[in-house]
């Protein structure tokens, strides 16, 4: 595709290339979902912060590069075409860190900011409950007033990466006399080794405890570790749950190079008569080159000094059933191997797809379910009265 | 960054798309489908004083271009208001004529199409079929088949078609060879890649007009006594008709950077026309449901809309062959 990048652009993209190509290990990492793995990923991420790639678009004050969002697309593409590690960090860099930049404060972003970029600190996110889900603003945690800070009580549910995390980050109801559903929420940070946290690790489909649940008890969090003010906690997550849905959480880099790999596999071993098959690869291919598109469009758009809102939503739509596409018309490809585990130890030779397949049967439901965001889309974007849900 | 199309292409945009509105584009259509191209033409003509042939020719020939991104501006705004006339056919034999080199032939029809003065068709039997669209009234008819270029004479008959404004005919066999050999294939398949390419565009402004005609409907008709439109079935069909446009149109302008860029873009422009014409096509489908009776009859505009969706997915490049040229080596 011929899109203009500058000379500078092209400089960075080879130094990040050469960075990866000496450092990406040769051997995948074990599964992250699990403990050893866990940390494995973790010293990866000390790996690319000692070299300031863990975290390019940050100020190099909280060990990033100052980059600009196109730039960190580009980091992103050469990232996962080197084949390198997933993010395990990529909650609190994701999701967190976009909060602290808007709503933190100078002292919250020194002290949380540079051990989350180096993997020192692991974060987890504790969003859903058993009872709110799509319905967020529904939760009934509670977050009591304390001297010097809050005691936070309740469930949360779903918290992804928190079986092995370090802190979590989400809502509380810290005003249950509030007049509205989302008034007197607080975002909050906590630490999920503190006394009154346990943890219940939850397998998901393949059995990996790739999230948990968390039973809080009276757990104390300081006043320094309320993000915004105590009852604005709603439009302080709100702008997070925008990136996450939006540029941040997923790159195009991932699609790519995924599509890359269904293209090299097609070519090994599909039916050249198959053309049904062939016809979902080529989708998936020139759905990879929509979204890496449609993002650098939207990557413009914000160095222009434009916003993004509603849009992240149609982001969201394609990505996660672009995911699902990609995955499981590999599976379709490899036969046989398809029902392999990656753990199988025959399992190298024929791609490694399956954690991947099951990472991507996540995407329509986490960061706000694809219903959900259908309805943004049709309100917000198109105009749409509001409906029952 | 050319991520996005310029100021200065969004402003031509906006003027293509002001002066359609102001046209009343469904009466001209309905009547160049009934046989009278007086008000196509003189529209014809409207669009060449604001330069949309003129793209498509170069300057040597009184034309601006080839300027492909433009061109794909342009042809968004055509489908927008579903404007009638072989609009791709005349581009794709300019953009023929001019790689081809023919001096005679390109100085005696390059400039009269820029200045919107020759409705031209062009059949290409190998991707096309046998019939040449609106080659009854075109004022020329080029055929390009086994490296062989040729102007064909008088076309037969008007074979009635699934969108009336399309009027299919073959074009007649014989007439003058202009060309022969193997350049005559190579300028072909260009002009191919330019017909595919602005098939594209007009499907991707095809399809905006559909969604745009379908939310404004549904915001209005009332059942169970409240608009349609709030009912979640049918905001999830309108969300997936914007998702597949949003993400097409990335794919068009990329394709035009291509092919500007690169003289030649077989993958970029195949990626593009397969998606913007099945999200076209995907569009007609819920803009025709989501009507209900009424979008089902052929006295509502929408049907000038929905009946070219289908079509202009198939023409110059069937989804199947667009996406065997995606993965080709």
């Amino acid at each position: 595709m011929d899109l203009d990048f500058s000379a500078a652009d092209d400089a960075f993209r080879a130094e990040a290339r050469a960075w990866l190509a000496a450092h990406v290990p040769a051997a995948p990492l074990p599964s992250l979902e699990t403990a050893e793995g866990f940390a494995a990923h973790r010293a990866w991420e000390a790996e690319l912060a000692a070299d300031r790639w863990s975290v390019v678009s940050w100020p190099e004050e909280y060990g990033g590069r100052g980059s600009s969002v196109l730039r960190w697309l580009v980091f992103e593409e050469e990232y996962y075409a080197a084949g390198a590690p997933g993010r395990v960090a990529q909650n609190g860099i994701n999701l967190l860190a976009p909060t602290l930049f808007e709503h933190g404060t100078d002292e919250q972003r020194a002290r949380v900011l540079p051990p989350m970029a180096s993997g020192e600190v692991v974060w987890a996110q504790a969003w859903s409950e058993p009872e709110s889900g799509s319905d967020l603003a529904s939760l009934r945690s509670t977050a009591v007033r304390t001297d010097g800070g809050w005691l936070l009580s309740g469930q949360k549910t779903w918290s992804s990466r928190a079986a092995f995390a370090d802190r979590a980050f989400g809502l509380f109801r810290s005003d249950p006399g509030a007049d509205r559903p989302h008034r007197g929420l607080t975002y909050l940070m906590f630490p999920l080794g503190a006394e009154g946290v346990t943890v219940r690790p939850v397998g998901r489909l393949d059995g990996k405890p790739a999230f948990a649940e968390l039973f809080l008890d009276g757990v104390f969090v300081p006043d320094e570790d309320v993000i915004g003010a105590p009852g604005d906690g709603w439009r302080v997550a709100m702008s997070t749950a925008g990136n996450e849905r939006g540029l941040t959480l997923r790159s195009p880099g991932r699609f790519s190079a995924a599509a890359d790999r269904l293209t090299a596999l097609w070519r090994e071993r599909a039916d050249p008569s198959d053309t049904a098959l062939r016809d979902r690869v080529a989708d998936a291919v020139i759905g990879a080159e929509a979204y890496r598109l449609f993002t650098y469009a939207h990557a413009s758009r914000l160095a222009a000094g434009g916003s993004i809102g509603a849009e992240s939503s149609l982001n969201k739509v394609f990505w996660s059933e672009l995911d699902i596409a990609l995955h499981e018309t590999a599976l379709d490809l490899l036969g046989p191997y398809g029902e392999l585990s990656d753990e199988a130890a025959e399992a190298p030779a024929h791609g490694g797809w399956a954690e991947g397949h099951t990472f991507s049967l996540a995407g329509p439901i986490y960061a706000g379910t694809n219903e959900i965001q259908r309805d943004i889309i049709a309100e917000r974007l198109l105009g749409l009265p509001k409906g029952r849900r | 960054m050319r991520f996005l199309p310029d100021a200065e292409q969004r402003e031509f945009a906006r003027a293509l798309d002001a002066l359609l509105t102001a046209a009343g584009t469904p009466r001209t259509a309905r009547a160049w489908a009934a046989g009278d191209p007086a008000p196509g033409r003189a529209l014809w003509s409207r669009l060449a004083d604001a330069g949309v042939f003129a793209l498509a020719v170069p300057e040597e020939h009184e034309g601006l271009g080839p300027l492909p991104v433009e061109l794909a501006v342009a042809f968004t705004e055509l489908g927008r208001h579903a404007v009638p006339g072989p609009l791709v056919e005349t581009v794709a034999a300019a953009a023929l004529l001019d790689r081809l080199g023919d001096k005679a032939a390109s100085a005696a029809w390059l400039p009269r199409v820029a200045a919107g003065r020759a409705v031209v068709s062009l059949g290409v039997p190998a991707l096309t079929g046998p019939y040449a669209l609106d080659a009854d009234t075109a004022d020329a008819v080029f055929v390009a088949e086994d490296d062989t270029l040729r102007l064909a004479g008088a076309a037969g008959p008007v074979q009635p078609s699934a969108d009336p404004v399309r009027r299919l005919a073959r074009p007649s066999a014989g007439g003058t060879v202009l060309a022969r050999g193997p350049e005559v294939a190579a300028a072909t398949a260009y002009a191919a890649e330019v017909a595919a390419l602005a098939t594209a565009a007009q499907s991707l402004g095809l399809g905006r007009a559909l969604l745009d005609r379908t939310v404004a409907y549904v915001r209005q008709r009332t059942q169970f006594g409240v608009p349609v439109g709030s009912f979640q079935a049918v905001k999830h069909r309108l969300a997936d008709t914007l998702l597949a446009l949003e993400f097409a149109q990335p794919l068009v302008h990329a394709a035009a950077l291509a092919l500007a860029a690169r003289g030649t873009a077989p993958r970029e422009v195949a990626a593009a026309k397969v998606t913007a014409g099945e999200a076209a096509h995907a569009a007609a489908r819920t803009a025709l449901q989501l009507h209900g009776a009424v979008g089902y009859t052929e006295e509502l505009d929408l049907s000038l809309w929905i009946r070219k969706a289908r079509p202009l997915r198939d023409a110059w490049g069937t989804p199947a062959s667009c996406r065997a040229r995606v993965l080709a080596p």
